[in-house]
């Protein structure tokens, strides 16, 4: 049987702290991140909280994952869409979450950015090129 | 004295914060905390709702705010932050506590 790639799509919808989703979401990913596919995740709704930039978790004893979304370039997670009518409801900028790159090996390792702000309609349209979708 | 109301709950998953202040009188304390604190974003939909929820007192919990990364500077006027020792100075003060969940 030939290897296919497939292309996936993790959405994230949830805030970090107050459910486990978003950490379970991210393990999955990196899980997932070695199984050459191409993988691509979505932050809608409370999800783009999670990648918020300037968590600081000491005071509530919980850990502070959202410096592994920076790693998500080294697993070749390169495709990061942000939507923007979630960020705008929520009184959110891009200024306000963390820049996540990733290194181009077709560009000479040109450093560039994994983040693509998308409207509702586009991410619908991405959504509907996926072969699996997996909601957290 | 009055009642505290506390919510936990993200006001963009839940309505548990419209509830809450459909039903808190004025001259009583609402104190946000864990995903609830994501109301008092300066600019977000539950921020124009705390707006007209004029007669009550409003407090966020820092920890969750910070945790969150949600600076001081995103935050909407007329909010006091509180730390654990401020949370439970808030319920000795008030007669009551209602938690909605």
């Amino acid at each position: 049987m030939s290897e296919t790639i497939k292309k996936f799509l993790y959405v994230n919808r949830k805030a970090p702290y107050g459910t486990i989703y978003a950490l379970e979401s991210l393990e999955v990913v990196l899980i997932g991140a070695a199984f050459d596919q191409d993988v691509s995740l979505a932050f809608v709704d409370d999800g783009v909280f999670q990648i918020a930039k300037g968590q600081k978790t000491t005071d509530i004893g919980m850990k502070n994952f959202s410096p592994t979304y920076s790693a998500l370039g080294d697993y070749e997670v390169t495709k990061i869409y942000v939507e923007k009518e979630s960020l705008e409801e929520r009184g959110l900028t891009p200024d306000n979450l963390l820049h996540l790159t990733y290194e181009d090996e077709d560009d000479d390792y040109a450093e560039k950015d994994s983040i693509r702000f998308v409207s509702r309609a586009e991410l619908s349209d991405i959504m509907d090129q996926q072969d699996v979708v997996l909601s957290f | 004295m009055a009642m505290l109301h506390t919510v936990n709950k993200s006001p963009s998953e839940r309505n548990t914060l419209d509830s809450c202040l459909n039903h808190a009188k004025d001259g009583s304390s609402v104190l946000l905390f864990e995903d609830g604190i994501y109301a008092v974003v300066r600019g977000s939909a539950a921020a124009g709702r705390l707006k007209e929820a004029s007669g009550i007192s409003l407090y966020a919990l820092g920890p969750d705010l910070k945790a969150r990364g949600i600076g001081d500077d995103q935050l909407v006027e007329g909010v006091t932050v509180v730390d654990y020792d401020g949370f439970v100075d808030l319920v000795t003060r008030h007669e009551n506590v209602q938690s909605w969940l």
